[in-house]
């Protein structure tokens, strides 16, 4: 210890903690450049046909140039909004269900290892199963049911997540104080944790919502990769080209830059495909924007009174 | 009269969103139920051989082999799998680990307020986005930097997949790491400090290693999701079912193949029945996963007492 130099070691410490603390700095700001490189360039890339209305509406083609995309963006949105209404009282149940009720016995730990199963799970297998039990099995075909089933089953984990966090969140202190009103723990859930935890559960649901708009693994064997001409004023719900009908196959957008490069035969491949990523980004970065919009408003009307 | 009518609604209310979870617990299995029944006929009704699946090197089921089976070696895909899932983790991990350390430790107002929600749109970029990115940019940055030092190659395979893939699943790692980092009780780093240890010294000895085992559960989170990645990897890889023989060479994995095959072949053929036990392969490699973050969630909470 006698030759121990102290001053030295604290400039060499000291010295450590700077390059550490640039390094840091550098990683950050890389991945920040990069993340704004990918948007910019995806929103650049597909700018000459992001306002083009005819790109927007019309229909695609197969061989020649100038094919739109409007099918697939209706598809996209019916697509999502049938999966919101199927998986959001579902989670909310099973997330109410895991947060209040749940007996602390095997059949609770089952269903949890389920739910932590189906959010590790690839979507394509997911998609795959979807194929197998209810393209084929149930006979439905490719379907925008059996895409809405499937994309339910790849979005269930991430909101009762979302949701059981958000209820679990609220003080303790308010569901005692519902409780000890003579509230039942139904009621209690209801009226006091519910409205409590919405902006939470707001927000989640429309971030899930562009995860869920942007999946195309597990559609491409269950709402299918063809994309019907959609007749607005048809009201036959059994025939392919009536929009409403959820017995026709559907390409979605994600679905329509993944099947056009695979089969690389539209002469203006790159145009389309960047259109469509750059309409694909546009909605998502409005489902980020809206979902902190929405979070906001909520909790400050929730929580002004 | 009211009490009653309270536990009914009480009554109702449980049973209708235990019935949410069971529905849920039930697909769960139903899911892990067909895939593998799907995926075992390969083995007990087609006759193929276990090991020769697993172990075998030559994929071409329309041709026999030796014994007079179908040549279904899938080892090219396990194969390609695995390399570019680790490629991408180690190509992933410093930047993950660093942004996560910057976010926590240096800035971390900035952290939450901007960082943070920026992961989360990277988080929800789609997939064949990210794919279209890589097929566009990537492979040629790769084509072109190898042109520059005299080599010749198409840019598709396992290193731009990495590449791509590493992006993906870069704001996964971080998130979770961050979790991990600010798990952390303040004490730990006070203590440190207070011993006359930089930032650097305090981040290295102290928080880094009580924040390992949340740490590990996240790079293996990371290494499930691109692991289970589907169509980003098939438009990169180059699709070429061969023993990977570099970085460099067109690859395939098992999600490219399901992706790419099932759609052409019909119910109940040999081919057909082999790529479900691609799909059964995948399914299990995500189980294990699962299981790994359990082993390391049981040892973290034993050694914290």
């Amino acid at each position: 210890m006698a030759n121990f130099d102290m001053s030295a070691h604290v400039r060499r410490i000291n010295r450590q903690d700077r390059i550490a603390t640039a390094v840091l700095v550098g990683i950050a700001a890389f991945v920040m450049l990069m993340l704004a490189a990918i948007v910019i360039y995806i929103l650049v890339a597909g700018a000459p046909k992001l306002f083009d209305l005819n790109f927007l509406t019309g229909k695609p083609q197969q061989f020649k140039e100038g094919g739109g995309i409007g099918p697939e963006l209706f598809n996209s949105f019916y697509l999502l909004i049938l999966t919101l209404l199927i998986s959001v009282p579902l989670s909310l149940g099973a997330a109410i269900f895991l947060s209040q009720y749940a007996p602390d016995n095997a059949a609770t730990a089952v269903a949890k290892t389920a739910i932590e199963t189906l959010s590790s799970l690839p979507s394509v297998v997911v998609g795959l199963f979807g194929f197998l039990f209810f393209v084929l099995y149930m006979g439905w075909g490719f379907s925008i049911i059996a895409g809405a089933v499937a994309l339910t089953m790849f979005n269930i984990p991430i909101l009762v997540r979302v949701i059981q966090q958000a209820l679990e969140d609220v003080p303790r202190s308010q569901r005692d104080a519902g409780l000890a009103m003579g509230l039942t723990r139904w009621e209690t859930t209801i009226h006091v944790l519910l409205p409590a935890a919405m902006p939470a559960i707001v927000t989640g649901v429309v971030l899930s919502a562009g995860r869920v708009f942007g999946e195309a693994a597990a559609l491409i064997f269950t709402a299918g990769q063809s994309a019907p001409v959609l007749d607005f004023t048809c009201l036959d719900f059994s025939s392919p080209s009536c929009p409403w009908n959820v017995f026709r196959p559907a390409e979605t957008l994600a679905v329509h830059i993944w099947k056009i490069n695979s089969e690389g035969v539209v002469p203006d491949l790159t145009a389309i495909s960047n259109g469509t990523a750059a309409v694909l980004m546009v909605c998502i970065l409005a489902f980020n924007i809206l979902a902190r919009v929405i979070g906001k408003y909520l909790e400050r009307r929730l929580t002004s009174e | 009269m009211a009490l009653m009518a309270k536990a009914r609604v009480e009554r109702v209310g449980r049973g209708v969103t235990g019935a949410c979870i069971a529905l849920v617990a039930l697909l769960v299995v139903t899911l892990v139920a067909m895939v593998a029944g799907r995926g075992i006929a390969t083995f007990t009704a087609d006759g193929i051989d276990l090991g020769s699946f697993l172990a075998g090197t030559t994929w071409n089921p329309h041709q026999e082999d030796a014994n007079g089976m179908p040549t279904v070696g899938a080892l090219p895909m396990i194969a390609g799998s695995f390399s570019v899932t680790l490629l991408s983790t180690l190509f992933a991990l410093p930047i993950a680990f660093g942004s996560a350390i910057f976010v926590v430790e240096v800035a971390p107002r900035f952290g939450r307020r901007v960082f943070q929600p920026l992961l989360e749109l990277l988080v929800g970029i789609p997939s064949v986005v990210y794919g279209l990115i890589g097929l566009t940019i990537i492979v040629a940055w790769v084509r072109d930097a190898a042109g520059a030092m005299g080599q010749t190659i198409t840019g598709f395979g396992i290193f731009s997949s990495a590449v791509v893939l590493a992006i993906m699943v870069l704001p996964t790692i971080t998130s979770l790491s961050i979790d991990a980092l600010a798990a952390v009780p303040h004490e730990y780093r006070e203590g440190s400090y207070a011993l006359g240890c930089t930032r650097w010294q305090t981040i290295w000895n102290v928080v880094l290693k009580s924040a390992a085992p949340s740490l590990m559960t996240a790079v293996i989170l990371g290494m499930t999701r691109a692991f289970g990645e589907a169509l980003a990897v098939q438009m990169v890889i180059g699709n070429a079912i061969q023993m990977p023989s570099g970085l460099f060479t067109p690859a395939s994995t098992l999600t490219s193949v399901l992706t790419m095959g099932m759609g052409n072949e019909a119910m109940g053929t040999v081919y057909n029945d082999v790529l479900w036990s691609l799909a059964l392969l995948l399914l299990a490699m995500s189980l294990v996963f699962i299981m790994i973050i359990h082993l390391i969630g049981h040892k973290g909470a034993a050694k914290r007492g």
